[in-house]
């Protein structure tokens, strides 16, 4: 059920995109959907999957592993494409009853799947190469500046290395009650909806009752070894800006360059 | 009447870096009426081999037969299997989910689809079998009892459902001794009273030597060795090879017979060894 789930997994291998700066990985990714809301034009969106391309060769990441990231929001990615194909006013092309598909609704909603489509992708880039742990420390150091505004950087950064390193705990877990159910009989793949909500209750209860009790432990551990918040915390990993990333931060400029002459032209 | 895997491989994450070939080439017969021991150390793919033998995972490549039907997709013979074949995982009390303990072994017959009365008669046997009062425990919350008896409390949900194969993977990890005989009693119980077809899983030769007629032994996936346990025990060079120690009295023979003693190399259990060495200690005092 949930080994297809690739977002949010990282794919360890070693690339010259794996290796670098995570600041500057989380910053590009930023700037790169930026860039695909700025575009407008079929050109434009081939550039953008060329660029994507490159990138993703480089990265030695499988294609096929970044592709699998979209299925579970391939979902909602058609709803945006029907919610745009039939809410857009203008040129009416094609009727059927109370449908009504406009030019530029199937224009606009085509756009935005690619824009989501190339989203995801991009988005997905930044986790399958960066490990959890080096992508908080990353995000932890970004929001360091608003620290002088009561922003807690340090503890929402523990926070979110803590819940993306239980997700595949929780997902292991999760099958592993699933097969414990399953061999009693349990059914969680046929039935109509509300059947289907009520057989989950033997897989929420002992679910949840399970992350609960690895939270105390969890809390319990790190209070035995002192943690007590970012206060004079120094790290074992100290991050450091190298050549590579100069060179990918002027490649990238030159990307983002590209797409404001598209715009402006 | 028989549970049999033909040539079967098994791979975990096909297609990524983490792939990991967890079976190869497994062949395994299970006879009705056997008490089979499965062992091998961790990471061996025990748990991977007995989740095929009910259907839960899809072996790669090869067959895995029960009874004579073939493990596969279609969900009504799956169904069928996974009540023929009852599973109790490694852990198994943090399946339990309901208010209290009658109900949560109900869960299994429930699912069976049986009138209330053989439910109730099944849940009230069942908790019967693992040795519970049935008056006493039945209307206990399943996550105030202590760790020893929320184990049982699941194997009685498995057993609930009448399997007529029972695997149990490593029922008494993390148990204390007391707890572990419990378990271990209780099981040999079923198996002699009930003829239950048992299988157990562990990675202690110590627990599996007293209870079962054949032994197989895993390591990186494939079959290492099987036979009786007095035929495994003869092989402790071998085992010890694959990380595995044989028990301790079946070390202590062995150091005695290197030492000189003329005492017999098949013991496993203190009590054999007891008449055998005293038998030695006269035969030299005459
Ligand atoms: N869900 C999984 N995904 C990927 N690999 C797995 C998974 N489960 C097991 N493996 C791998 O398959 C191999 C066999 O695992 P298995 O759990 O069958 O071993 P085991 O003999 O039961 O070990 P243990 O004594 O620790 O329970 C191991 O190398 C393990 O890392
Ligand atoms: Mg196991």
């Amino acid at each position: 059920m949930f080994k297809n789930l690739t977002i949010g997994q990282h794919y360890p291998v070693d690339s010259p995109i794996h290796n670098l700066d995570p600041r500057l990985k989380i910053i590009m990714t930023f700037i790169f959907i930026i860039s695909l809301f700025l575009i407008e034009s079929f050109t434009g969106f081939l550039f953008v999957v060329a660029f994507l391309t490159v990138t993703i060769t480089i990265s030695k990441v499988p294609v096929k592993f970044v592709i699998k990231g979209l299925r579970p929001i391939l979902f909602i990615i058609l709803i945006t494409f029907i919610i745009n194909l039939l809410m857009t006013p203008g040129r009416v092309i094609f009727t059927l009853g109370f449908i009504k598909i406009t030019e530029e609704g199937l224009r606009q909603a085509g756009f935005m799947a690619i824009r989501l489509t190339l989203l995801i992708m991009g988005t997905s880039l930044l986790t399958l190469t960066t490990s959890p742990i080096i992508l908080t420390d990353g995000i932890e150091s970004l929001l360091k500046p608003f620290k002088r505004f009561g922003l807690p950087a340090h503890e929402l950064a523990m926070m979110m290395t803590i819940a993306l390193r239980f997700i595949p705990t929780l997902m292991e877990e999760t099958e592993k009650i699933m097969k414990a159910q399953k061999s009693r009989g349990a059914d969680f793949e046929s039935g109509n909806i509300i059947s289907r909500a009520k057989n989950l209750v033997p897989l929420l209860v002992p679910l949840f009752i399970s992350a609960f009790r690895r939270a105390d432990e969890l809390a319990m551990a790190m209070e035995a070894r002192c943690y007590r918040g970012g206060e004079n915390r120094t790290r074992m990993r100290q991050m450091k800006i190298l050549k590579g990333d100069y060179v990918a931060a002027f490649v990238f400029a030159v990307y983002f360059a590209a797409i404001i002459v598209f715009k402006i032209w | 009447m028989s549970i049999r895997t033909e040539n079967i491989k098994y791979v975990y994450s096909e297609g990524t870096p983490f792939r990991t070939l967890a079976l190869d080439d497994v062949n395994v017969t299970i006879d009705q009426g056997e008490f089979v021991g499965i062992i091998g150390h961790t990471g061996s793919g025990k748990s991977t081999l007995i989740q095929l033998l009910n259907g839960l995972e899809l072996a790669t490549e090869g067959i895995v037969e029960v009874d004579g039907t073939i493990v596969g997709k279609d969900k009504k013979k799956l169904k069928l299997i996974r009540q023929t074949v009852g599973l109790v995982f490694q852990y198994p009390e943090y399946q339990l989910f309901e208010e209290t303990v009658a109900k949560d072994v109900a869960f299994g017959p429930m699912n069976l689809a049986l009138s209330q009365k053989e439910i109730d008669f099944r849940v009230k046997e069942a908790l019967e079998l693992v040795g519970f009062n049935y008056k006493k425990i039945k209307d206990a919350s399943p996550f105030e009892i202590s760790g020893g008896q929320k184990r049982r409390v699941a194997i009685a949900g498995v057993l609930a459902m009448k399997p007529d194969y029972l695997i149990l993977d490593e029922p008494t990890a993390g148990l204390d001794p007391a707890g572990r005989n419990e378990i271990f009693h209780q099981i040999k119980k079923l198996h002699e009273s009930s003829n239950f077809t048992v299988v157990l899983v562990s990675h202690s030769m110590e627990d599996i030597a007293k209870l079962v007629d054949r032994v197989i032994v895993l390591s990186k996936g494939k079959i290492h060795m099987q036979g009786s346990p007095k035929e495994i025990y003869l092989q402790a060079e071998e085992l010890e090879k694959i990380s595995l120690g044989i028990p301790q009295i079946a070390s202590i023979v062995r150091e005695l017979r290197k030492r000189g003693f003329n005492i017999r190399q098949d013991i496993l259990t203190i009590e054999e060894a007891k008449t055998e060495i005293l038998k030695e200690v006269r035969r030299r005092n005459v």
